[in-house]
């Protein structure tokens, strides 16, 4: 028993010992995007003005884009291959967006940007893995799922968001590495604010907590969080840059360190995809987390709605993004409309973790803050 | 690592950047004014003097892009009838029915359960609402009023619910038709220049445009696309159970709400102590229950006949660490029995695992201790003895009661009387001073104990709470210093009460725990969650799935060669549409072998990518 209970100490001191390694290699990688930022800017390429401003001709095909020739090898009925030309497809933006080519990225095709980037993303991967150690070994110090109280949800949030970035990243789908320096940096504050304030040493959970619903309940809901702040992150970009660019139609003076930072993101119309495109992918997640809580309070508490301020406010979350998702589809709040809706959905999810764990007691309020 | 991530946006900005020019009447406001799906307001009204992009657009796609959704048509919200009664019935029924107010209606939802988290519930804790209201003089019985200790059931908060599903509902049956429509149909056919679409792409062919179209309509078909020709063009659609999705998801929230209101009119609710070794435990009739309640539409008749008794409780708790004295385990060892006609059954409830019988569910809610006493009356004779649950009032499980002896009891000179007395009780003492426990595992357990007699009013039909003795009509008993009578007693110790009134013991033994369950009977519990699978089931079809037109287009060109265009139109947020318009092109080659380019000339691409695209509309013509 005594020994167990050594070990189980000896891994959480490991387990915050990994967290706060993991914090300072994140404080690396912040200052690396910094660099890439700052090298970036040296750049003049001004695409985005030129392409809004430059006198061109009012063609509409003048937004086309194509996907480039690609060549590509068939097998063929008798075996061998042939090498076919996969034909260009020519593509235009839908209508009622501008078509404005998306930017370079933060190193604004910098040599010495792009350098530092990569040196970021390295010390990303690192810190995540060191930071997953830390989730980890804390887990294995209580013998249970990592989220039983702030600290716990915090840091296993923070991993799963940087997880869900490089997962991003990985798959080659999006050209998400604008996210970088928005997500260390909230990461490094996320951890910040976990190991002073919300600090709570390992223990085993109540009674009520033990359920394998809880391990899919919060499972679903800490990986939902971490795509709804993707999502979060590239709507509030969308709503910097679609100011920028509409200024720029408007020839309106710009500060220089906005157009240097704006120049450099994707294209807001592309912000705004990609925005909707996380979100509604994870919407269904999201219903699916409601409803196994709804599941686990039934057989933990007797009811399976009570209105908890716990479980209001994730239906609150939870229309709020339905919001999101149908004024997509209603004229007149496509656009800027629709993304603050989406920022105040995912400022009523982030209440519901941090706001309604301190301010408001409810059945839920175990967490031991 | 993710080069190409990197350069992505690069390599296409630096692609033809003459291309990639301004489009010049696209103003700021073009967002605003696009239509909600692509060719949604197609051919409709004009706006005088030049067209933006994307009118011309709109009017190029026309009917082709229409119908892509079944969304509502949107109408001006200010466009009010000048018609009679019917017509504004008809005007409010659109309005109601229409996307924007539904939008309104869900803002307003969430809008609307926000006070509820914040200010004490009456269904949650009434106490705390009680205590709100002593303490806010000004703003409690204006809370009272606007319903705001009771939101979710408050006359506002349901109207916003009631009128968005009835919204829905109106907003649903005539997209289902729509709907329903849309499959008997068939896809249109190609709008008239397939280059205004978002994905496109031409080649020359030698094969003949009969043979293009035999082999488009063979390779859509294999890849499950609805497919048919229509003039020169094969228009193929797929995806449409993003549309079966989204309807499904909106019915099943009916159902869900249906499932709920049901739900609370037929249920019922109650709770129940039973103390540990209890044989008579608890049968499901109502008067066996401490406290109940029921939806309107509920009848006593309909509980099912079960029961059960509790043999043991079991309560484990953290020994060490910084969390000592939490909860580790509760679990209550239980016998049941289905009905009259069924054996008993051994059985465990457990937080999480609640008991399900006949149809009921039965929690294990809380629990407690009751010691036990032997109190002797004035003669000696043993006028109580068992065991009385005391009600936990801290983490720690300190706890306090009132055991009332009713009958029976006669003092020294043979007088009748009744007896209280106002308990305390700590599992584990903490040394002198108060009675507060330092551990809820009965290691020490201690019992105060004072003493009073009189009237205990229980025949006077007032209803009054078992755990409290009404001191101020009893009489207390007085010690030597006249004191009320109260003395802590371990198990085995005995307090006499004075003037040879008789005596109270606390007797020896392990001391009972007690269990307060809950049982609830909530029909439409299935529907619920059959209504749930199906949202989240519709949701994803909704949201994962696609629908997109493709067609494929083949005519002779002046010069005797086949010009062979391929477009495709989604919704605005597709991004897969390229990509799966190059996938069937590649697969189509092989059948339509591209022809050599008569002006072998790369230089502009682009503009070959067009003038193909204004020969074919001129062959057609
Ligand atoms: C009860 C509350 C409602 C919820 C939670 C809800 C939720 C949703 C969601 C999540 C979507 C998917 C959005 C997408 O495809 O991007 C959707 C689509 C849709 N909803 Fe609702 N909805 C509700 C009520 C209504 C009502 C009252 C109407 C009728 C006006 C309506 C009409 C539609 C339509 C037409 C779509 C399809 C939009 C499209 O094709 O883009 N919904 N809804």
């Amino acid at each position: 028993m005594i020994l167990a209970a050594a070990t189980n100490e000896n891994l959480a001191h490991t387990s915050n010992v990994l967290i706060y390694s993991a914090m300072a290699v994140y404080m690396l990688a912040f200052f690396a995007h910094i660099f890439e930022w700052i090298f970036g800017s040296r750049s003049k390429v001004a695409r985005t003005a030129a392409a809004l401003t430059g006198g061109g001709s009012p063609d509409a095909e003048a937004g086309t884009k194509d996907t480039g020739t690609v060549t590509i090898k068939v097998a063929t009925k008798n075996g061998g291959t042939t090498v076919l030309e996969r034909p260009k497809i020519v593509t235009r933006s839908a209508s009622g967006s501008r078509d404005v080519p998306d930017g370079p990225g933060a190193d604004g095709g910098d040599v010495q940007g792009d350098m530092w980037g990569r040196i970021a993303l390295a010390l990303t991967i690192l810190a995540f893995i060191i930071a997953a150690g830390g989730v980890l070994t804390r887990a294995l110090s209580v013998q249970r799922a990592p989220w039983g109280n702030m600290y716990e949800f915090s840091i296993t949030f923070s991993t799963v968001a940087v997880g869900v970035y490089l997962g991003l990243l990985a798959s080659r789908k999006l050209n998400i590495r604008w996210l970088g320096l928005p997500l260390v940096t909230t990461v490094l504050l996320t951890l910040g604010l976990a190991v002073t304030v919300l600090y709570t040493a390992s223990d085993q959970l109540v009674p009520a907590l033990h359920s394998y619903w809880l391990w899919i309940h919060v499972s679903t809901a800490i990986f939902c969080g971490a795509v709804f702040y993707v999502g979060a992150v590239a709507t509030l970009l969308y709503l910097f840059r679609d100011r920028y660019e509409t200024k720029l139609i408007a020839g309106e003076k710009i500060s220089a360190f906005a157009t240097s930072v704006l120049e450099r993101l994707p294209a807001a119309a592309t912000l705004d995809k990609l925005a909707y495109r996380v979100n509604a992918a994870v919407f269904p997640l999201w219903t699916f987390t409601i409803i196994a809580g709804a599941i686990w309070a039934g057989s933990a508490w007797g009811h399976y709605w009570e209105w908890d301020p716990k479980e209001t406010w994730s239906f609150i979350t939870w229309v709020a993004y339905a919001c999101y998702l149908h004024a997509r589809a209603t004229a007149g709040w496509k656009g800027r409309k629709a993304a603050s809706l989406a920022l105040v959905a995912f400022a009523c999810f982030l209440f519901n973790y941090y706001g309604v764990n301190i301010f408001v007691t409810g059945k839920h309020s175990y967490a031991g803050v | 690592m993710s080069d190409t991530d990197t350069h992505a946006g690069r390599g296409r900005a630096g692609g033809p950047d003459g291309d990639a020019g301004p489009t010049g009447n696209d103003g700021p406001a073009a967002p605003e004014e696009a239509p909600a799906a692509q060719g949604e307001t197609g051919g409709e009204e004009e706006a005088g003097g030049a067209l933006t992009r994307d009118e011309a657009d709109a009017r190029e796609i026309g009917a082709a892009g229409s119908q892509l959704s079944t969304a509502p048509r949107e109408e001006p919200l200010m466009a009010g009838p000048r018609l009679g009664p019917i017509g504004w019935a008809r005007w409010f029924w659109r309005q109601l029915t229409s996307m924007r107010i539904a939008l309104l209606l869900l803002l307003l939802l969430s809008l609307a359960a926000i006070p509820g988290s914040l200010i004490p519930q009456s269904s949650a804790d009434q106490n705390k609402v009680d205590t709100f209201i002593t303490e806010h003089t000004t703003l409690g019985p204006l809370y009272d009023k606007l319903q705001l200790f009771h939101v979710y059931s408050s006359v506002w908060f349901s109207a916003i619910y009631i009128l968005l599903f009835i919204s829905l509902i109106g907003c649903i049956i005539p997209r289902t038709w729509q709907f329903v429509g849309q499959l008997r149909g068939r896809p249109p056919g190609a709008p008239g220049r397939l280059t205004r679409l978002p994905a496109y792409t031409t080649w020359r062919t030698d094969t003949e445009p009969e043979a293009v179209r035999e082999a488009a309509l063979a390779v859509l078909g294999r890849r499950r696309f609805r497919v048919h020709v229509v003039g020169d063009a094969v228009a193929a659609e797929k995806g449409y159970l993003r549309e079966a999705g989204n309807l499904m998801f909106h019915v099943a929230l009916i159902v869900m709400l249906l499932a709920f209101a049901s739900g609370s009119l037929f249920k019922s609710e109650g709770g129940k102590l039973i103390m540990e070794g209890d044989q008579d435990g608890f049968s499901n009739t109502l008067s066996q229950y401490d406290d109940f309640t029921s939806g309107s539409l509920f009848d006593s008749g309909n509980l099912a006949p079960f029961s059960f008794s509790l043999d043991n409780f079991i309560g484990t708790y953290e020994r060490s660490g910084p969390e000592v004295g939490t909860a580790r385990k509760f679990q209550a060892d239980i016998h049941y029995s289905a009905g009259p006609g069924d054996k008993e059954h051994k059985g465990v409830i457990k937080e999480n695992h609640p008991l399900k019988i006949e149809g009921s569910n039965v929690y294990l809610i809380s629990h407690g201790y009751a010691p036990s006493v032997t109190v002797k009356d004035g003669r000696g004779k043993v006028v109580f003895h068992g065991a009385t649950p005391m009600l936990p009032f801290d983490k720690n499980l300190s706890s306090s009661g009132a055991i009332k002896v009713m009958d029976g009891y006669r003092d020294k000179s043979g007088k009748k009387d009744q007896l209280g007395f106002a308990a305390l009780f700590v599992p584990t003492f903490g040394g002198k001073g108060q009675m507060l426990s330092q551990f809820p595992a009965p290691d020490f357990p201690v019992l105060n104990i004072g003493a009073y007699h009189g009237d205990l009013g229980v025949d006077s039909g007032v209803p009054q709470n078992v755990y409290q003795l009404n001191t101020k009509v009893l009489k207390p008993f007085k010690d030597a210093k006249g004191q009320i009578l109260k003395q802590s007693l371990l198990p085995g110790e005995t307090m006499k009460l004075p003037d040879g009134a008789g005596s109270i013991t606390f007797d020896k033994g392990p001391v009972k725990e007690w269990a307060s369950f809950q049982i609830t009977h909530q029909p439409g519990e299935l529907w619920a969650l059959g209504g749930a699978i199906a949202a989240i089931l519709g949701l994803a079809g909704s949201l994962f799935i696609q629908r997109r037109r493709v067609w494929v287009k083949a005519v002779t060109g002046p010069d005797g060669v086949t010009v062979l265009e391929m477009a495709g139109l989604g919704r605005s947020e597709s991004a897969k549409l390229p990509e799966e318009l190059g996938d069937l092109a590649v697969t189509l080659i092989p059948e339509a072998p591209p022809a050599p380019d008569p002006d072998a000339d790369d230089a502009g691409e682009a503009s070959a990518a067009v003038a193909p695209a204004d020969h074919a509309e001129g062959a057609e013509k």
